[in-house]
């Protein structure tokens, strides 16, 4: 796994709950380092023992801690790059949902080896769509799901949201878009880039 | 005209459309952007921009000659910021020409200024991507640097916890404090000698550094081969060692033991075609000549002794007693060459 998702993962912890709280977690997980590099690789294995022990530790299952870690990951002000660089993918909600097919080649392009699962956005018409999401790490569709909910936040549209389970081996979410022009949202502005950095 | 500027507004939203007399007569809406609080339709193209490339490029007939080549410009007032661009004359209307332009490497910079958005580019446009990619290499690229430097710390700091001496591969100082305070402690009788090599700093000053280096890497081989397994050597300065002698030793020994020494490194060493010459003073010190040990007193008496062969002409070695301290002390802030310290 790419040490930016375990990275990530780690982030979430750290700023949710706690630089205590993250020190507890690498004992028990018995990691011989106090952080993960987010330039480094480690085992797919040790990704899921760190939810696992996530959702022990925490009272909660681990399909809430992961869209805990995908709210997290676009409005926590900590991390402000998922955020910006997902709003790249376009001017309104709708377009970004169109753009989302594209984001595994887009983290290719800045991360050479930062292999995203395969994103597939289906349209049924009357703002009604699927997104089905195949590959590693599992249960990478509800970190998803709590993307888009923040991401629908942040451009000011109102979605209705739902994981649906696996769909021919990909992790389906419905997406009903009810209102794409609800609220204010977020202000983005396309040259902020130097000024903010990470 | 109405319909191709429509069309203009959407394919290139940053391009000018100019009359037969060279006055822009419509303004595309991004490249109106630009100038918020000026109405550009109206003024004379070459009057708000400064035709960069090609520079032969005086008058609006000169430029009509040049449709289809790629031009560099700026605006004349505020902001200069840099474009590219490129002439075509328009269908149909007698005389009118369609500038398009474009930030060209400026873009960054340019979208920022302006605060320009998503919408203000052609849907087929890149710079939306290359915004994203100049972002996210950023954030990659920060990344990188951090964990560079985390390597560079680890690095720094692993060295500093070494033990050996990275030149000759002899153990260091810091080794040698640890070896030392062992002995201290333990039970075990044994000797410590100093070692400071006599006219290295010649060779170094005459023959350069590469050959101090050799001399030493030599020194080193010399001082291995002359002790046994259980001793340890240390190189522990510039040009100074320190030999702990594990084990009972008594003098004749150890006089046998520098004055052999001594001689090996007396032999010329070879650099090049070069010889180099150089000699060893050495001090001793004896374990068994203490009541309680301690590891600083030790190296301070190895230290003084080391100093009295100096004294004595160099190329020797000399024991330590306490008669040495006394003269030491009285001749200390007098001592030739500069070798001597009292720790």
């Amino acid at each position: 796994m790419h040490g930016l998702i375990n990275r990530a993962i780690q982030c979430f912890y750290r700023d949710t709950y706690g630089a205590p709280a993250w020190g507890d977690l690498v004992r028990r997980l018995e990691l011989d380092f106090t952080e993960f590099e987010p330039m480094l690789h480690y085992g797919n294995d040790l990704t899921q023992r760190m939810i696992d022990e996530m959702a022990v530790t925490l009272g909660k299952d681990r399909e809430t801690v992961l869209e805990d870690v995908g709210t997290y990951l676009i409005s926590n002000p900590a991390v402000e790059a998922p955020r910006r660089l997902l709003r790249f993918g376009g001017e309104t909600f709708l377009d970004f949902l169109h753009s989302l097919d594209d984001l595994p080649d887009r983290a290719r392009l800045a991360v050479e080896d930062l292999v995203l699962p395969a994103l597939e956005l289906r349209d049924y018409g009357g703002n009604r769509f699927s997104l089905l999401c195949s590959g590693e790490p599992r249960g990478i569709g509800h970190v998803l799901v709590g993307v888009l909910r923040a991401m629908a936040d942040d451009y000011g549209a109102l979605v209705f949201l739902e994981h649906q389970g696996l769909f021919r081996g990909a992790e389906n979410i419905e997406i009903t878009l009810v209102e794409a022009a609800f609220a204010e949202g977020r202000s983005f502005e396309l040259g902020m880039a130097r000024a903010e950095g990470t | 005209m109405e319909t191709l500027i429509q069309m203009l507004d959407t394919l290139c939203p940053m391009h000018l459309v100019l009359d037969r007399t060279g006055h822009i007569a419509h303004t595309g809406p991004t490249l109106a952007k630009l100038r918020p609080d000026e109405l550009l339709t109206g003024q004379r193209f070459l009057e708000v921009f400064e035709l960069r490339r090609p520079r032969s490029v005086i008058n609006i007939d000169d430029l009509r000659q040049h449709a289809g080549s790629r031009l560099h410009l700026r605006f004349r007032a505020g902001a200069q910021t840099g474009l590219k661009g490129v002439m075509m004359p328009a269908p149909g209307a007698a005389g009118h020409m369609v500038v398009n332009l474009s930030f060209g490497i400026s873009v960054v910079d340019a979208v920022r200024e302006f605060a320009l958005t998503g919408g203000d580019f052609a849907a087929t446009d890149l710079t939306i991507e290359m915004l994203y990619l100049v972002e996210a290499k950023s954030a990659a690229m920060e990344a990188s640097r951090k964990l560079n430097q985390k390597l560079e710390g680890a690095k720094i700091a692993a060295e500093e916890q070494a033990f050996t001496d990275t030149l000759t591969g002899l153990k260091n100082r810091r080794a040698m404090d640890h070896v030392l305070s062992r002995a201290v402690a333990g039970p075990g009788r044994f000797a410590l000698l100093h070692l400071d090599l006599d006219f290295f700093k010649a060779v170094n000053d005459t023959l350069g550094h590469a050959a101090g280096d050799h001399v030493l890497q030599e020194v080193a081989r010399i001082l291995v081969e002359e002790t046994r397994d259980e001793d340890t050597v240390a190189r522990v300065g510039g040009d100074e060692f320190m030999l702990l002698f594990a084990g009972r030793m008594n003098r004749k020994r150890l006089a046998d033991i520098c004055d052999r020494l001594i001689a090996r490194l007396e032999r010329p060493i070879a650099f090049g075609t070069d010889n180099c010459r150089i000699s060893a003073s050495i001090g001793i010190t004896m374990s068994e000549d203490y009541e309680t040990l301690d590891r600083a007193l030790l190296q301070e008496d190895a230290d003084i002794a080391l100093y009295a062969s100096k004294h004595r002409g160099r190329a020797c070695h000399t024991f330590y007693d306490l008669s040495l301290r006394t003269a030491a002390l009285a001749t200390a802030p007098q001592a030739p060459g500069g070798n001597m310290t009292l720790r």
